[in-house]
């Protein structure tokens, strides 16, 4: 009886600590000073402090006694990539809905503690909450949101283009700029094949394929943030990149304008999520609720230019891009799809038909391309040949100079024979 | 002697951990990983899908071998000319020769990126000065000239110091034996210089073809050089053992054309 009593009272003392570390007691987050929060965000991500910007990082720094260690990485992939390969190890990260979802499923993330984020029930509205890539809420709080959409320069192109076919316009050949990473560019060409960006069926994917090879008839050039400097400068006419990113881009050249396509596009959601494995999960869900604060969402959101899905900063009339109807377009106005997180067998297809788009020459499909802008036959060319002919040119080069070489040891040797013997 | 040769090793057991761990080690792992599938058991699988990239490899020991030939076909005279000064300009000439790098490779590409583009620096120079502009960024020429200015330290440097070394009383014996300048160079320079070169096209061939990041930002990225391909297999489509595939057929190219070379040059130091 003794013994029995005790376990109950054990088990009360341990429920009601664990209670007590749920509401995150001062005293803890006073225990966390001078520890080390280190977080993995997208590049110019995060209000830094330039221009008299708020300073984040430091801001947290000094609220909380906490150091951040603060790195970036340039997409979803390369993050993945570098937390898989281990050797590294993050308490938050913000990747891309689809990527969430992947990480989800396979248990790289720790579920959040949301009574130690209390800004999100406060601030994030409901038609945030519960995503497809994490269906119960458990492990991610939305950061930012946004769209794709089609950039061009109103100096440069005729009327205004309302269709992802402007990228394949052969008028603007070699001045237009595609997504240089599957996900992306695989989704524009879905979007004018009227297809779901996560079919699981390989006709789909290759026919996607086709059609991105067939924009190599316009001399694409594929860009990642390189498309700031060529869309700025006017080297390209048409580029295909956030809604965000754009307006920082209208800031340095008034002639860019910005569309959404009828075909539809992808709406995304970059969200805050803790790593499986974290040294510090109560100070990373404190710094979640940092960045959730009214006044350190506001600078971010200024500073980023993406839409924020904060209701205390798209409500503020003094935002900046209050109201603005790239940002926060009217719902329903625009068709929408999200990438969501694809069979490995579907990523290891549309890695290897990646590398097939960016390796096809035009040259060697000759007119039998024309498949989807005009009348003809589908994937006449797809894949089978080793030796393309464009291949067949270099090979020759190589072995006309391999033959030259050859011939002048021949020859040296043939001398020096000649010399010795006379 | 036995303590000597202790000594020896001694002094190369800095290197010899080195290359263990940064050379030997990794390369166990690329041909680890080239032989496995994803759940790490044995398959040729990875080696047997690189027939797709045969027009890649193919481009890239193309531009590699032009970048080379350009390289020494620039490298060479100026190396000569820079061993012909007194010690003080020679020693200004070779910091001038390094000075590009001291700034980042990364930064030098994305600048040639905005010199090169249509309306970039040279064509907006050329048109002030009422010149056709000319289509340079995204064309495998600009490519090309991103491996030649980024990789021609590497052909100079070592031309330069054996040229420097070089013992002129050959030279003179030669304009003795009447001689004239073109016969000096072609029988005393050039064969005397050999070492120097070949290790000049080893440094300048080898990261030429597997370079990544020339290609695509002044090629455009539309069209891969093989260190493109890898760098996705690796960054993008965490496909470690396709990406350790291609490295390896790769690293087994260029150590056959390696020999190759050295088949052409070993000759030549014969010949002398």
């Amino acid at each position: 009886m003794k013994k029995i009593s005790a376990i109950v009272f054990s088990a009360f003392i341990l429920v009601s600590s664990a209670l007590c570390a749920f509401a995150a007691a001062p005293d803890e987050i006073a225990a966390l000073k001078g520890t080390t929060l280190y977080v993995y965000n997208w590049g110019e991500y995060i209000s830094d402090g330039a221009d008299d910007t708020l300073d984040v990082n430091k801001a947290f720094e000094e609220k909380y006694g906490i150091n951040v260690v603060y790195d970036t990485f340039d997409n979803n992939e390369v993050m993945y990539s570098k937390l898989k390969s281990g050797g590294v190890s993050y308490d938050v990260v913000i990747p891309s809905d689809y990527m969430v979802q992947r990480m989800i499923k396979e248990g790289m993330l720790e579920k959040l503690d949301f009574s130690n984020i209390p800004n999100f029930e406060k601030y994030i509205p409901e038609k945030y909450l519960n995503p497809s890539y994490d269906p119960k809420n458990e492990y991610s709080v939305p950061y930012t949101v946004g769209m794709v959409g089609l950039i061009y320069n109103s100096a440069m192109v005729d009327g205004a283009p309302d269709s992802w076919s402007a990228l394949w316009d052969k008028q603007y050949a070699g001045q237009i700029l595609m997504f240089n990473n599957p996900r992306d560019a695989f989704g524009i060409a879905q979007n004018l094949l009227g297809m779901d960006y996560n079919t699981e069926s390989e006709m789909s994917w290759k026919l996607a394929a086709e059609l991105l090879k067939e924009q190599k008839q316009v001399t694409p050039v594929y860009v990642n943030d390189e498309i700031f400097l060529k869309m700025e400068t006017g080297e390209a006419a048409f580029g295909a990149y956030y809604a965000g990113d754009f307006l920082t881009m209208k800031d340095n050249n008034p002639d860019l304008e910005f569309v959404y396509p009828k075909e539809g596009t992808n709406y995304f959601v970059d969200a805050m999520c803790v790593l499986k494995g974290s040294q510090n999960k109560l100070a990373a869900e404190l710094y979640i609720n940092f960045l959730l604060e009214p006044d350190v969402a506001l600078a971010n959101a200024e500073y980023i230019c993406y839409a924020s899905p904060h209701t205390a900063v798209y409500t503020n009339p003094e935002y900046t891009y209050y109201g603005n109807e790239i940002l926060y377009p009217e719902d329903g106005k625009f068709k929408t799809q999200s990438y969501l997180n694809l069979s490995p067998e579907t990523l290891e297809l549309m890695s290897s038909l990646w590398d097939d788009v960016k390796n096809h020459n035009i040259d060697e499909g000759g007119s039998n391309y024309d498949f989807f802008f005009a009348d003809g036959e589908l994937g006449a060319t797809a894949g089978g040949d080793v030796l393309t002919p464009e291949g067949t040119k270099y090979l020759v080069y190589i072995l006309a100079f391999a033959a030259i070489c050859i011939a002048y040891i021949i020859f040296r040797y043939v001398r020096k024979k000649i010399r010795e013997n006379a | 002697m036995s303590s000597r040769s202790l000594k020896a090793k001694l002094v190369a057991s800095p290197y010899i951990v080195w290359s263990a761990l940064f050379v030997i080690a990794p390369l166990i792992f690329v041909a680890y990983y080239a032989f496995t599938d994803s759940s790490g058991a044995f398959s040729l699988e990875n080696i047997s899908e690189l027939s797709k990239y045969t027009t890649t490899f193919l481009r890239s020991i193309w531009f590699g071998i032009v970048a080379t030939l350009i390289c020494l076909v620039i490298a060479f005279p100026l190396a000569y000319f820079i061993s012909q000064k007194t010690e003080k300009v020679q020693r200004t000439l070779v910091l001038l020769v390094m000075l590009p790098m001291w700034m980042s490779f990364l930064i030098r590409t994305y600048s040639w990126m905005a010199l090169l583009q249509d309306t970039g620096i040279i064509n907006s120079f050329l048109m002030k000065i009422g010149i056709d502009p000319i289509h340079m960024i995204n064309t495998q020429g600009a490519v090309i000239l991103g491996m030649v200015y980024n990789f021609l330290p590497f052909m100079i440097t070592p031309i330069y110091s054996v040229m420097a070394k070089l013992d002129h009383s050959m030279i003179e014996a030669c304009q003795d034996l009447g001689g004239n300048r073109l016969t000096c160079v072609r029988k005393c320079i050039i064969p005397m210089s050999m070492p120097g070169v070949v290790s000049g096209i080893t440094m300048v061939f080898v990261p030429s073809v597997s370079t990544f990041y020339i290609s695509q930002k002044l090629g455009g990225g539309s069209f891969d050089l093989i260190g493109d391909v890898i760098e996705r297999q690796f960054q993008q489509s965490y496909n470690y053992n396709l990406g350790a595939a291609i490295s390896f057929v790769l690293m087994i190219l260029i150590l056959i054309c390696m020999a190759v070379m050295n088949r052409f040059t070993g000759d030549e130091e014969m010949a002398i």
